[in-house]
């Protein structure tokens, strides 16, 4: 008897590890949980992380998914806080929202390009596919590599809503999947465009003045800088709890320094 | 007494191997079992959508915006197609020479240094590939060539090399099976070495040959992560050579950490047509090696 028991753990310990490959990982204590845009889910980490550390009794888990994933998760009870990186939509306005900052979108281009600013008309042309050569810009003879991101992305859906309207991206445009990818691109072809978030850039590639004014803190507050997205906490009725106590936090000079130091606009 | 413990312990072991091998199959059809959960789960979740919208416009129709509902996979369809096409223009030749020279024209030492040396490339993990075609290859091509340089020809370029360990080995052992008697005959004959490659072992070890190239042409096909780094991923037919484009696999992989809904449905459906397509290649694969192994 004692000797069959290897061969049967064997056979269930073998089935066990091809059957459940997908053990979870140890229950972490999450007393409240962010979900949402992907663009705003890296500063919401580090305010998680700050938060904690002030309140070692308070467990807060931040996912991803995209603005309206986290939207429907805040609905359905899924996540105390949803976070959205666009404004609300008609149905969605029952949900209580809170600005915690706000982002600013740059079109970038290569250091050496000789344009320094285009009009937001013209950005959409480029990515309309209509406009294709730098020359119509005053910059070399030099066909335009467009690089866009993929369908589905935060940041392409602001571009959409901020620049493009009910106009297409041209089929044509490169398609990166993060906003690393495309500054890495824009920051390897001296002909190519993009867009990122205006926290994301950084010396290897250089912000173009939109209708005349630069992408900086100050124009976007005077509101001539006008690519400009919200990030939103929305929830259920007004916070409370633990859901409270964070965003007071966000909201709280400490938390609004942070958004200060990434690039982002503080709200106060 | 002697005897029934010897019979009794006989028992025991018999069923022990019994159990053994119980375990054995256990893990031997949960493998099995995995390929038909994939299966199930990829047709389950991706073919609703494809007849909702029609199979037709699912296939045919050349828009790619998830956002507006149009789901058209025809230029994905077709930049899978190129790269592979690409891929394989590069990789078949070079491959193939290398399996010549590895059988027929070289010596015991140079194939021992060689032969490894090419199974190592197989072991490169894809992403390394995709880095060096992004850092090196690409800007080569923009510069010479013009164009972004993230393109069909950086794509079938980078996937050649990939698929050459596939091709070489799998040729090599084909041509190695080639019996002596059927070189040497060629050789009595008058034949020089290359009319032997060429008129003699080629024709003998096509099937194999053939083979080698169907399953390059699989790895190409699937490919993900260096397709992603260096075709650009424009879901757009490519015009030329040097127009970015987007294949069936980088299309799943590139918009699947953001998509929900009918968006996430219309990328399962894209790995139903990439599913169906590889089905399609092994079992060709299959078929033509089984029709080697017939053959004396």
């Amino acid at each position: 008897m004692t000797r069959q028991r290897p061969a049967l753990l064997f056979a269930l310990l073998a089935l066990g590890v091809v059957l459940f490959p997908a053990c979870r990982r140890g229950g972490e204590r999450a007393d409240l949980t962010l979900a949402g845009s992907t663009s705003i889910q890296p500063f919401a980490d580090k305010w998680a992380e700050i938060f904690m550390q002030s309140h070692p009794d308070y467990g807060v888990n931040v996912q991803g998914g995209g603005s309206s994933a986290g939207i429907q998760a805040c609905r359905s009870g899924a996540c105390q806080i949803g976070m959205s990186s666009r404004e609300l939509k008609g149905d969605e306005k029952d949900l209580v929202e809170i600005v915690v900052a706000r982002d600013g979108l740059a079109i970038i281009v290569h250091p050496s390009n000789p344009v320094r600013g285009v009009k937001v008309a013209e950005v959409k042309q480029i990515f309309a596919g209509d406009l294709r050569n730098w020359q119509l810009l005053g910059g070399p003879d030099r066909a335009i590599t467009v690089v866009t991101r993929e369908e589905g992305s935060g940041t392409r859906g602001a571009f959409q809503e901020l620049v493009m309207g009910k106009t297409r991206i041209f089929p044509g445009a490169i398609t990166e999947d993060s906003n690393g990818t495309v500054r890495e691109i824009v920051a390897h072809d001296p002909h190519a465009i993009g867009f990122i978030s205006l926290g994301l850039v950084n010396d290897q590639v250089r912000a173009l003045d939109l209708d005349g004014a630069a992408a900086s803190e100050a124009h976007i507050r005077d509101g001539s800088y006008k690519l400009v997205r919200p990030f939103l906490f929305v929830s259920q009725g007004e916070p409370a709890g633990h859901a409270k106590a964070f965003i007071d936090f966000v909201l709280s000079d400490e938390g609004q320094a942070l958004v200060k130091k990434e690039g982002l606009l503080p709200v106060r | 007494m002697a005897g029934t413990g010897r019979k009794r312990a006989g028992n025991r072991l018999e069923r022990n191997d019994r159990l053994v091998r119980l375990a054995l199959l256990a893990v031997a059809f949960s493998a099995v079992s995995v390929l038909l959960v994939i299966t199930v789960f990829i047709v389950g979740q991706g073919t609703p959508i494809m007849f909702k919208y029609g199979l037709k416009s699912f296939l045919t129709g050349t828009s790619w915006y998830p956002s507006e509902k149009l789901f058209g996979l025809w230029p994905m369809i077709v930049g899978s197609l190129f790269v592979t096409v690409g891929a394989l223009v590069i990789g078949v030749p070079f491959g193939l020479s290398c399996a010549v020279v590895l059988t027929e024209f070289s010596s015991k030492r140079v194939r021992r240094l060689i032969k490894p040396v090419i199974e190592l490339l197989a072991g490169i993990p894809s992403v390394v590939y995709g880095f060096m075609g992004v850092i090196i290859l690409v800007p080569f091509i923009r510069e010479t060539f013009g164009g972004p340089g993230l393109s069909v020809l950086a794509a079938s370029i980078i996937l050649g090399i990939m698929i050459l360990p596939t091709i070489i080995s799998i040729s090599v052992d084909s041509l190695q099976a080639v019996p002596p008697s059927y070189r040497e005959g060629s050789i009595a004959l008058g034949a020089t070495r290359w009319q032997t490659v060429k008129m003699v072992l080629f024709p003998a070890a096509r099937s194999g040959i053939i083979a080698s190239v169907i399953l390059g042409m699989g790895r190409a096909i699937g490919e993900t992560m260096a397709t992603i780094m260096i075709a650009g991923n424009a879901a757009e037919v490519p015009r030329s050579l040097l127009s970015p484009v987007r294949t069936l696999t980088s299309n799943v992989a590139l918009e699947m950490s953001y998509a929900s809904g009918e968006h996430r449905e219309a990328l399962f459906a894209t790995g139903v047509v990439l599913f169906v397509i590889i089905m399609v290649l092994n079992t060709v694969a299959n078929a033509t090696s089984a029709r080697r192994r017939k053959q004396p």
